[in-house]
């Protein structure tokens, strides 16, 4: 899914250069920029645009540089540190790197499974409090997908597979285009499923027929709401 | 941001489903994610099955990054 990332690492620079100049040169790598992916990768070998949001510098130490940058998803961060290293024109490898954000997922929200382990020991023993602090509703989990809301008389036959029909549908968010992964709600703000746009929302507000959202995963059991037979 | 589009207006029988909020610590338990630290050591399969025996559920699953892997259990 086409996620914002978050990264920090380390630049190693082949050739020590001034502070003032690797600051002021990591400016022109802010905002839109051309990127030709890797000759191993996944994608075809052609240049293509990717947002940065931004590039700051945590710290320097002789030759190496400890960054952090937040992207666009599908931006190569081996290649952009290789970028500003010719950019420096002394050249320049990625030495570290740790992802630290997807979507709305922190790395602060991480625990071990011992935390896990515990904290569910505490609900057992009557204390819930560490384990809600623990667990992400999905709902929330989903929160970055666009949403499309269904009637309840809908629910049963989708989550038995069938695809969003046109008159399913009570709103949905506007900005949705066809092709796009979008989420599946019940009027209770139920996730019922995840799924492919098949129209764009304003085709969807008009659409008689047809697939509006064809599902890949559903979350909700059978029978949770009653089947329109 | 959230700009919406109106197919219909219909109201919800509170019969059927649940609001989130209003799930019972079971119920959230099958419908969450969780972020896990994931050291090099253990598989993500190994650490998706300790979490099932953990929340003693059936099915769980995970979605990988770097680091850092987030069951969902269902």
């Amino acid at each position: 899914m086409g996620l914002e990332k978050e990264y920090v690492g380390v630049m190693h620079l082949h050739k020590e250069v001034p502070e003032e100049v690797i600051r002021k040169t990591i400016l022109n790598f802010v905002g839109k920029i051309k990127q030709l992916p890797p000759v191993k990768s996944a994608v075809a070998r052609r240049e293509r645009e990717r947002e940065i949001y931004f590039f700051d510098i945590l710290e320097i130490e002789g030759r190496d540089v400890l960054f952090k940058v937040g992207c666009e998803a599908g931006t190569y961060i081996r290649k952009l540190v290789h970028d500003l290293g010719r950019a420096l024109m002394v050249g320049a490898h990625m030495a570290e790197l740790r992802r630290t954000k997807v979507g709305n997922f922190i790395e602060e929200q991480s625990h071990s499974l011992m935390e896990v382990k515990d904290a569910y020991e505490f609900w057992k023993e009557g204390n819930e409090k560490p384990l809600k602090g623990l667990l992400i509703n999905v709902e929330e989990a989903i929160e970055h997908v666009k949403k499309v809301f269904v009637k309840d008389s809908a629910v049963d036959s989708i989550c038995n597979g069938s695809p969003v029909y046109p008159n399913a549908l009570t709103r949905m968010q506007k900005e949705i285009i066809a092709g796009e992964t979008v989420a599946v709600f019940s009027l209770k703000n139920e996730l019922v499923a995840i799924g492919i746009a098949k129209m764009d929302a304003e085709k969807m507000l008009k659409a008689k027929r047809g697939t509006t959202v064809r599902t890949d995963r559903v979350f909700m059991k059978k029978g949770t709401y009653p089947s329109w037979k | 941001m959230n700009l919406w589009l109106i197919k219909s207006e219909e109201e919800t029988d509170t019969q059927y489903g649940k609001r989130p909020e209003e799930r019972t610590m079971e119920e959230t338990i099958k419908n969450s994610v969780m972020i896990v630290d994931k050291n090099s050591g253990p598989t993500s399969h190994q650490i998706t099955d300790w979490a099932k025996k953990i929340f003693q559920v059936k099915k769980a699953g995970h979605s990988g990054t770097l680091e850092k892997i987030e069951e969902i259990l269902l």
